[in-house]
């Protein structure tokens, strides 16, 4: 399920825990500090990365730090 | 069409343009630079690529570039520069492309010279490259084979999907002949379904050689093996030259062939009743063939231009039911019809100490 | 909440799930951390970006990179280590509307493949390559590539790579954009957002410059390796963006893109019946002549000798083509390997009723030597019975033999007459002809007129061979009966 946009966030993303390998990169990216690894492990072994659910701007940062593909999807407020 | 005086190498080109090959990349080597330098000129002219590459290394993956991308193509070299092209023939093979590969042969091993051997059969007909495959060899002896056998070996790779060798000697390929280009029927190329020539129809293809687990390669090797036996039972192909009644058959192959031709007629000028097969597929090998004549002649007599490659297979095909005798020349020096004659009587004589007539009634 | 709009996400150009990877089908095959996805997708962006999915071919290495055609929905195809550029090429020049993009790692394109590099890019192909330099062999688990770091230590430098030992890392890039024909080269890096960023934009302006024609262009990509460099993907990076881009500068190298002209477009393929035009291939059949008694049993196997541009390759060749135009079974041998040294010339021809078996000749019917040397070291093979011509005054007297029939004629002192000495070999022939008529004169006519170039030469060549015909009626008028036996028998060849 997507986690839900707070009302004040201009953006949001979603992060397929089973595409992830835990590298921490996006973590490192963020902008806004709003991603961390979790403390379960996803069905490969890895500490998957997590959206703390609120503060993302959008800005994508996090995806283009990511080396999967499809790990993370970016979603932005319309202006 | 009437008859065209023309060069073996220049008509083989000429054949492979009428066979469709729009595509040929070399480096220069002698005795096959005559090969790049007419497909130099005809093949642009044909609405086709030629590239002089910058190593026999490139010059093959660039073949199987173009041949990825479906386009009948083709190199042409000599021993030095189809060791060098070796890796990319494996590939090649293990990639399933079609592609023609000429190797016109000069003396080895090193630099050798340049004068005309036979001592890259085992190259050709064994392997060459690394893993589990095998090229079909063609080995023309006329202008005529020079033309008809690239077109055949077009349709093989195609058919096989797999590197088809040409495997011709400096004589083949320098000696002007009558060659009539109307038994080449002009090929209009379609891309094959397998091809990837950035289409959105072929955009699902994949072209490699790469087969990670054990149980896929073991699968594809299985693959190639099969369709190399497949090959073997329906490709083979000599020509029996007065073989029908022969006691003595002579084997040779590309302007060997052609001389030992020569010393049947001079053997026969003696009452020897002499044959000659000549293999035209190396690989397959006519060996059934070889076989079956085996129940006739009393005696196998190999001539080759090298220190004994070819023998080694007609050995295996005869199963020690015949004696196999063997003459070379090497170092680029041709043996003469005479001298074989000579040797031959010699060996015979030699095999019996009464007479030759004797040995034979033993057949 | 305001609306939400997906701004990033999974690339159109990279499949769903990976069904070739054949396990794990939802993840790459790359380590935690490893630049090459980061590589691929900033690829895939540029693919869909400028729509050309359905023409691109990619063509992927021998490194870590192998399984591209894993991830990527278009055309595949996966080559030898290093030879990428190589194949790229052909791919191309077989299909100019293709878009083909290859990626290599530094071992492959760097070591392996500099020499395909090289020389794709200075043959300024149109194709775009991706190299990716980090600055190890990955795959085959951590040794040297010309890339490393001096000092650094791979599994095969454990000592630290030396620069008298192992040389200095290689600069691609910079090698590369001091040619003339690359149209884009630069050298971005995966450290930081922002490297990342402007890595995207020079990614999509390389494939841009091969959309547009315009030629050769290549991205190097400093990627982090953090596997095999023994870091966290994080550490990783800030190697990438502290330590490699100090010996790797990152810029903009060569950019060519504003003042490049496009390739023009291949000119289109020529119908197939136009192929034997194209081919010179003979367009209609000279009327033959009708079977003449010689020729019942004929096999003439003439040897020509002399020295180089005594026309010796020629004057066979003219007696080759009048024999084929005559309905013969003929061959035509020069002399090649070996024999082609110290500028002697010869060739062997056989003009025969039957197929030609062997085309060497080594026991002639006719040998015609046009210096003494040639006379010498043929005059043996000569069958008894059979014909010598020979260039000069008189035979020599220590090469005479009784057996067959010698006529010396200082042919180029004839030509000479005629205007050139160059036309002796066409005197010759008019001789030999003359001597032993084995063609009729209008069939060697027609042939001259096909085989000799320019009008001019063609009327010297006339009187040439005119002029040979009337020498050697003079000399002898009853050579032809003498020689006949010995091109006609079969049992010339017999060795019995």
């Amino acid at each position: 399920m997507p986690v839900t946009a707070m009302r004040e966030d201009r953006g949001f993303i979603e992060i397929n825990a089973q595409e992830c390998k835990g590298c921490g990169l996006c973590v490192e990216a963020c902008v806004q500090k709003v991603l961390h690894l979790s403390p379960h492990l996803n069905h490969y072994g890895y500490h998957p990365a997590e959206y703390d659910g609120r503060g993302c701007n959008g800005c994508g940062v996090c995806f283009y730090a990511c080396p999967e593909p499809g790990a993370i999807r970016v979603f932005k407020a319309v202006a | 069409m009437p008859k065209q005086l023309i060069k073996g190498n220049d008509a083989l080109v000429k054949g492979a343009v009428l066979a469709g090959c729009r595509a040929f990349y070399g480096y220069p080597i002698t005795p096959a630079n005559e090969i790049a330098e007419a497909a130099a000129y005809y093949i642009p002219l044909a609405g086709g690529t030629f590239l002089q590459a910058e190593s026999e290394v490139a010059a093959i993956n660039m073949v199987y570039g173009a041949a990825s991308a479906g386009i009948r193509a083709m190199t042409a070299s000599s021993g030095p520069g189809i060791s060098l092209m070796s890796e990319g023939i494996s590939y090649i093979a293990g990639a399933e492309l079609p592609c023609v590969v000429v190797n016109v042969m000069r003396g080895g091993p090193g630099l050798g010279n340049i004068a005309p051997e036979q001592s890259d059969y085992f190259q050709a007909v064994k392997g060459g490259g690394h893993g589990n495959y095998r090229c079909l060899v063609l080995a023309p002896a006329t202008a005529q084979e020079m033309c008809d056998l690239t077109r055949l070996a077009f349709d093989l790779a195609d058919k096989y999907r797999n590197p088809v060798f040409i495997l011709a000697d400096g004589y083949t390929g320098q000696m002007m002949e009558p060659v009539d280009f109307l038994t080449v029927d002009a090929h209009a190329q379609v891309t094959p379904e397998w091809a990837v020539d950035g289409t959105a129809e072929t955009r699902k293809n994949l072209i490699t050689s790469l087969y990670i687990h054990p149980d896929e390669l073991e699968a594809h090797v299985r693959k190639l093996e099969a369709k190399y036996k497949r090959a073997s039972e329906v490709e083979t192909r000599w020509e029996n030259y007065r073989t029908e009644d022969a006691d003595v058959v002579f084997l040779g192959y590309g302007v060997v062939a052609r001389i030992l031709k020569s010393v049947v007629e001079m053997l026969r000028g003696r009452g020897i009743r002499a044959g000659l097969l000549r293999p035209i597929t190396l690989f397959p090998f006519p060996s059934g063939e070889i076989r079956r004549l085996a129940k006739q002649a009393a005696l196998f007599y190999v001539v080759e231009m090298s220190t004994g490659q070819m023998v080694e297979d007609v050995r295996l095909a005869v199963e020690g039911a015949r004696p196999v005798e063997f003459y070379s020349r090497v170092g680029g020096n041709v043996p003469s019809a005479e001298e074989i004659f000579e040797k031959v009587l010699k060996t015979m004589e030699a095999r019996a100490a009464n007479s030759v007539e004797e040995v034979l009634s033993h057949a | 909440m305001p609306e939400m709009k997906q701004t990033h996400g999974k690339a159109q150009c990279f499949y769903d799930t990976y069904e070739r990877k054949g396990e794990l089908t939802h993840q790459t095959h790359y380590c935690p951390g490893c630049g090459h996805g980061i590589s691929m997708k900033l690829l895939a962006e540029a693919i869909d970006e400028l729509g050309i999915r359905d023409r691109v071919i990619l063509v992927s290495p021998v490194g870590c990179s192998v399984f591209l055609y894993y991830y990527f929905d278009v055309g595949n195809v996966q080559v030898a280590h290093g030879r990428a550029p190589a194949v790229a090429t052909g791919l191309k020049r077989a299909r100019p509307d293709s878009i083909v993009i290859s990626y290599q790692g530094d071992g492959d394109l760097a070591a392996i493949g500099s020499s395909e590099i090289l020389h794709a890019a200075n043959r300024g192909e149109l194709i775009t390559c991706l190299f990716a330099n980090n600055a190890i062999y990955g795959m085959t688990g951590g040794q040297m590539a010309p890339t490393t770091l001096l000092g650094r230590k791979t599994t095969t430098t454990p000592f630290g790579r030396d620069k008298i030992k192992d040389g200095y890392p290689l600069h691609v890039s910079e090698v590369l954009s001091s040619l003339e024909a690359p149209v884009f080269v630069e050298r971005v890096a995966l450290g930081s957002t922002k490297q990342i960023l402007a890595a995207k934009r020079a990614i999509r302006k390389a494939v841009e410059t091969q959309v547009k024609g315009l030629g050769f262009s290549l991205v190097e990509i400093l990627s982090p390796c953090p596997t095999i460099w023994k870091q966290d993907p994080v550490e990783a990076q800030k190697f990438v963006r502290e330590t490699m881009a100090e010996v790797y500068p990152v810029s903009n190298k060569c950019d060519r893109t504003a003042t490049a002209e496009p390739h023009p477009a291949p000119a289109p393929a020529p119908d197939l019946d136009e192929l034997p035009r194209i081919l010179k291939l003979p367009a209609a059949a000279p009327a033959g002549t009708a079977p003449r008694a010689l020729r019942e049993d004929l096999d003439c196997r003439i040897k020509i000798a002399g020295f180089g541009g005594q026309g010796v390759l020629l004057l066979g060749q003219l007696l080759a083509e009048a024999g084929m135009d005559d309905g013969l079974e003929v061959s035509w041998l020069p002399s090649y390997g070996p024999e082609m040294r110290s500028g002697t010339s010869n060739c062997h021809v056989r003009l025969a009723s039957k197929p030609v078996d062997s085309p060497l000749v080594t026991k002639s019917s006719v040998l015609i030597a046009l210096n003494e040397p040639s006379l010498d070291k043929f005059l043996e093979e000569v069958e008894p019975g059979g014909l010598v011509l020979y260039n000069g005054d008189e035979i020599p007297e220590d090469a005479r033999r009784q057996d067959v029939t010698m006529r010396a004629l200082p042919f180029f002192e004839i030509a000479d007459e005629v205007g050139t000495a160059k036309a002796g070999n066409i005197v010759v022939l008019g001789a030999l002809l003359e001597a032993l008529p084995l063609l009729p004169a209008e069939i060697v006519d027609r042939a001259m007129a096909r085989v000799v170039k320019g009008e001019k030469w063609l009327e010297i060549d006339r009187k040439a061979m005119e002029r040979g015909r009337q020498a050697m009626n003079a000399v002898v008028s009853a050579v032809v009966s003498a020689v006949v036996s010995a091109v006609v028998s079969k049992e010339a060849h017999c060795h019995a």
